[in-house]
């Protein structure tokens, strides 16, 4: 039976009908499936949860432990049933813990990528090549001006900076979960040892990421710090949002850094204010979503939230027959990680 | 090349006059000649030539991109060069890029079959910043947020000198600057201007205060009606070996492109200080040139304002004149030292003895106490083609920029609304957190209509409030603009209306500002569409 008499979309999201479960829905349902811990994926309040012990843990430190009644943590590459539909988790390379779902049933296997990206990333194992019928994947930075470039080079940029401009408080904008904990990392390769201050958003899923063996290095609260002056020529994390708050107002002389995909177009990085924005992106960029759709090699691609029509525009040239699924409610700004 | 692209990328994303100064005097300290003066040349508007034409660029990506993906990603990019520098396929990275200038030597000499194989081949050397860099120089379309004036108060800055003597040389010395620049550096003597038609930094006035006019004694000054166009410098020079005329705003930028139909016509060796209006029996025989000029509004100038090149068609319905009121250069001779009586007398003498077309005296009024000066004030202002009215002392020099006590303005009082805030944004810089420009509109039936925009006029404190008074009141959001409760009253002061049909509302306020804030007034007492309506000039 073709996939798309059974797997549907409604206001809720992804919805597998013979094995009855949800992939990241929107609002509180009996079963869901979540591939990673963003809040537009994981929400709380399902009855059934079945997701990798990081996203569990993801979940739990940003809803409570009880943000569902039944947590079930799988393994990843090992099947389970729903009904006649078995179910396999993959990891996905996008943030700790984030995964792709296999689903198999009626002689079709289909794949929901999730959110992710083909980078080397420290905090998470490599996105595998899953071969499938049907390749579902999000389209984030679905455009060819997107080719995001290596990490160490926007991180170069950064520590240029503090070296011209050392009398200012360089204040990055990176979402929380992921990007945040991928910022510090990328500096440390780079040799920055000097502790990095966070915004008090920051800092529970940092101290998450410390207890699944990440080193993120010296962390202190801004909070903490009781003259604020002291964070002149300091790397300050705080989430996107806080970059042109009030919070910010109380830092010495500040640098505005956005780290994300979308500072790759001048338009995006203007609107943020950004004075140096940093190119670094947790999902694919679009040599990396043609590298997948080549390698996974499925018969059809179905395009979710991002800028589908150029990418099934790309699929359908490479000779893939393509559609575009319009799932609502994935942000792509703040809450996306992106 | 990477070193002024590095530049312009952290121009484009830096607020702040004074930190894109830094950037600025930064690169220029750090490059050679002539790869900086290029760059100063490009800031400037002063390249002389485009590299290539928008189109040749926009021909090479369709040969080399899928049409459909070029549109969708020109869709979400917003911009051409920046979609080209993304998308463009071909990349041989080069240890070290041509220099500035060795590129601009080559699109000068390059002949025209081969300007889109050069461009390719610079493209495919260049990572895309690079690449947005070179497109943006090369079609003359920098857009950085720097003025030349700017350019050149960092070029003051950097040589230690005073603006005005690089306002002076400015018009006579040519990209790539060396000689200027090597000047500035103290290795070479000042650049010889001799003979050259250039700009001469301008005297300016001062708001007048009560005070002054309560002081005002008659025949100490000369008083004319202050007209609403913009400030120019018109320096000409036919008597010598290559004619020259040119036009300058205020600030020493040559508008000449702008107004043919003013420069074609004139004759001999000098400099007027004049206001540039619409006047529409400019072109008019030359034995009426002592007739009244018909003045039009500012907002008719303003269609003439910025063109490149303007059509034949707008030059006929909206033709230019200067009204002359005072002469730096005579017939050759400088006149800055005289007193402006002395100025005065030699322009009346001058303007006897010729009819120039486009050219008009401005005409002196008479007061002869402080309360006649009030009186004369209050009728000149019921013209609506005059903004007021200019105080000179008789016995001033032309000095340049703004000495005490010498010139004055009197400007017409501001017109006012009550408008409703409708809509807020942040600020730039130190404002970056405070919600601090405001759209603002009137009311037509229950509906509101924006008006206009304004950012200043407030204190620091108010500011605080206002952004305090935003948060609480926000209800929408269109990307970085928030809507808020249509409740607060602004009452808001401009220079002028006039009819607009780019606007829904189809007015459009001249300098708008803040000048008051209604906590006190409900928004459904602020003014109607048609009470600011009312107030467009005729």
């Amino acid at each position: 039976m073709h996939p798309s008499t059974w797997l549907k979309i409604n206001d809720i999201g992804l919805y597998c009908e013979p094995g009855n479960f949800y992939i990241d829905p929107m609002s509180e349902v009996d079963v869901a499936l979540v591939t990673h811990g963003h809040a537009d994926h994981a929400r709380a309040g399902h009855n059934t949860v079945y997701a990798s012990p990081e996203t569990l843990a993801i979940m739990q430190t940003r809803y409570g432990e009880d943000m569902a009644v039944h947590q079930h943590i799988i393994s990843l590459g090992e099947p389970i049933t729903f009904n006649d539909v078995s179910v396999t988790f993959y990891p996905a390379g996008h943030i700790l813990g984030s995964t792709q779902i296999l689903i198999e049933y009626g002689g079709y296997r289909v794949v929901v990528s999730g959110d992710y990206k083909r980078r080397h990333d420290p905090t998470c194992p490599p996105f595998k090549v899953v071969p499938c019928d049907v390749l579902i994947t999000e389209a984030t930075f679905g455009l060819p001006v997107f080719t995001h470039p290596p990490i160490e080079d926007e991180i170069d940029k950064l520590l240029h900076s503090l070296r011209v401009f050392p009398e200012r408080c360089h204040l990055v904008g990176a979402y929380a979960l992921g990007k945040c904990q991928r910022v510090i990392i990328a500096l440390r390769d780079a040799g920055y040892t000097k502790p990095i201050y966070l915004h008090g958003a920051q800092l529970k899923l940092c101290e998450l990421y410390q207890q699944f063996g990440i080193d993120l290095g010296a962390l202190i609260p801004v909070s903490e710090v009781s003259d604020k002056k002291l964070l002149a020529g300091e790397i300050v994390i705080a989430p996107p949002s806080a970059l042109a708050d009030r919070w910010s107002r109380s830092l010495p002389n500040v640098r505005t850094v956005m780290a994300s995909g979308w500072m790759q177009i001048r338009a995006r990085a203007k609107q943020r204010n950004a004075e140096l924005p940093l190119i670094i992106s947790d999902h694919c960029d679009w040599p990396e979503l043609l590298q997948t759709i080549e390698e996974v090699a499925p018969k059809e691609v179905w395009v979710t939230h991002g800028r589908e029509d150029a990418l099934m525009y790309q699929a359908q040239k490479m000779g893939f027959k393509a559609r575009a699924l319009s799932l609502v409610g994935y942000d792509e700004d703040e809450q996306g990680g992106d | 090349m990477e070193a002024f692209s590095h530049l312009l990328e952290q121009l484009y994303f830096t607020s702040g006059t004074k930190a894109k100064a830094q950037l600025i005097a930064d690169y220029i300290a750090n490059t050679p000649d002539p790869d900086r003066g290029w760059a100063i040349a490009a800031m400037a508007g002063t390249l002389k030539f485009d590299f290539f034409k928008r189109n040749t660029v926009k021909k090479l990506i369709t040969e080399r991109t899928d049409p459909e993906l070029f549109a969708m990603s020109y869709d979400y990019v917003g911009e051409v060069s920046e979609t080209v520098a993304h998308l463009w396929p071909d990349s041989e990275p080069v240890n070290e890029l041509p220099s500035l200038s060795s590129i601009v030597d080559t699109f000068s000499t390059v002949s025209k079959q081969k300007v889109s194989e050069t461009l390719a081949r610079y493209l495919t050397m260049m990572t895309p910043s690079q690449r947005w860099a070179l497109l943006k120089l090369g079609t003359r379309g920098l857009r950085i947020g720097v003025s030349a004036r700017s350019i050149k108060q960092i070029l003051a800055d950097f040589g230690g000198k005073d603006i005005k003597e690089i306002e002076t040389l400015w018009h006579a010395v040519e990209p790539p600057y060396t000689e200027l620049l090597q000047w500035l550096e103290g290795k070479s003597d000042k650049p010889d201007i001799q003979n050259a038609v250039t700009f001469h930094p301008v005297m300016l006035s001062h708001p007048i205060e009560e005070s002054d006019i309560d002081s005002f004694l008659p025949n100490t000054w000369q008083i004319e009606n202050k007209y609403d166009g913009i400030r120019v410098q018109l320096a000409v020079n036919t008597e010598k070996d290559e004619p020259e005329a040119a036009l300058y705003s205020r600030t020493g930028d040559d508008i000449s492109h702008s107004f043919p139909d003013l420069l074609e016509s004139l004759s001999g060796n000098m400099v007027l200080d004049g206001e540039l209006l619409v006047i529409h029996n400019a072109n008019a025989a030359t034995s009426e040139s002592f007739a009244e000029p018909e003045v039009d509004t500012f907002n008719s100038l303003q269609q003439r304002l910025n063109k490149k090149k303007p059509a034949k068609a707008l030059m006929q319905s909206n033709p230019v004149g200067l009204i002359v009121y005072d002469a730096l250069v005579l017939d050759g001779e400088s006149l800055t030292e005289h007193t402006l009586a002395v100025r005065r007398a030699k322009l009346e003498d001058w303007f006897s003895k010729r009819a120039i077309p486009r050219l008009f005296l401005s005409t002196t009024l008479q007061a002869h106490s402080p309360a006649s000066l009030r009186n004369l004030h209050k009728t000149v202002c019921e013209n609506r083609a005059v903004e007021g009215l200019m105080i000179k002392r008789l016995n001033s020099t032309y000095v340049p920029g703004r000495p005490k006590g010498q010139w004055f303005k009197w400007k017409r009082d501001p017109l006012v609304v009550d408008a409703v805030m409708m809509y807020a944004q942040r600020g730039h810089g130190k404002r970056s957190s405070f919600y601090s420009d405001y759209t603002f509109g009137a009311w037509q039936g229950d509906q509101l209509l924006p008006i206009g925009k304004a950012y200043s006029g407030f204190t620091d404190e108010e500011l605080k409030k206002l952004d305090n008074w935003v948060r609480r009141n926000a209800i929408g959001r269109f990307g970085p603009v928030r809507e808020v409760n249509k409740a607060l009253v602004l009452e808001v002061a401009f220079d002028a209306v006039h009819p607009s049909n780019r606007h829904k509302s189809g007015v459009a306020l001249r300098f708008p500002r803040i000048h008051r804030i209604r906590w006190d007034k409900p928004a459904q007492e602020a003014d109607t569409l048609d009470n600011v309506k009312a107030l467009i000039e005729e």
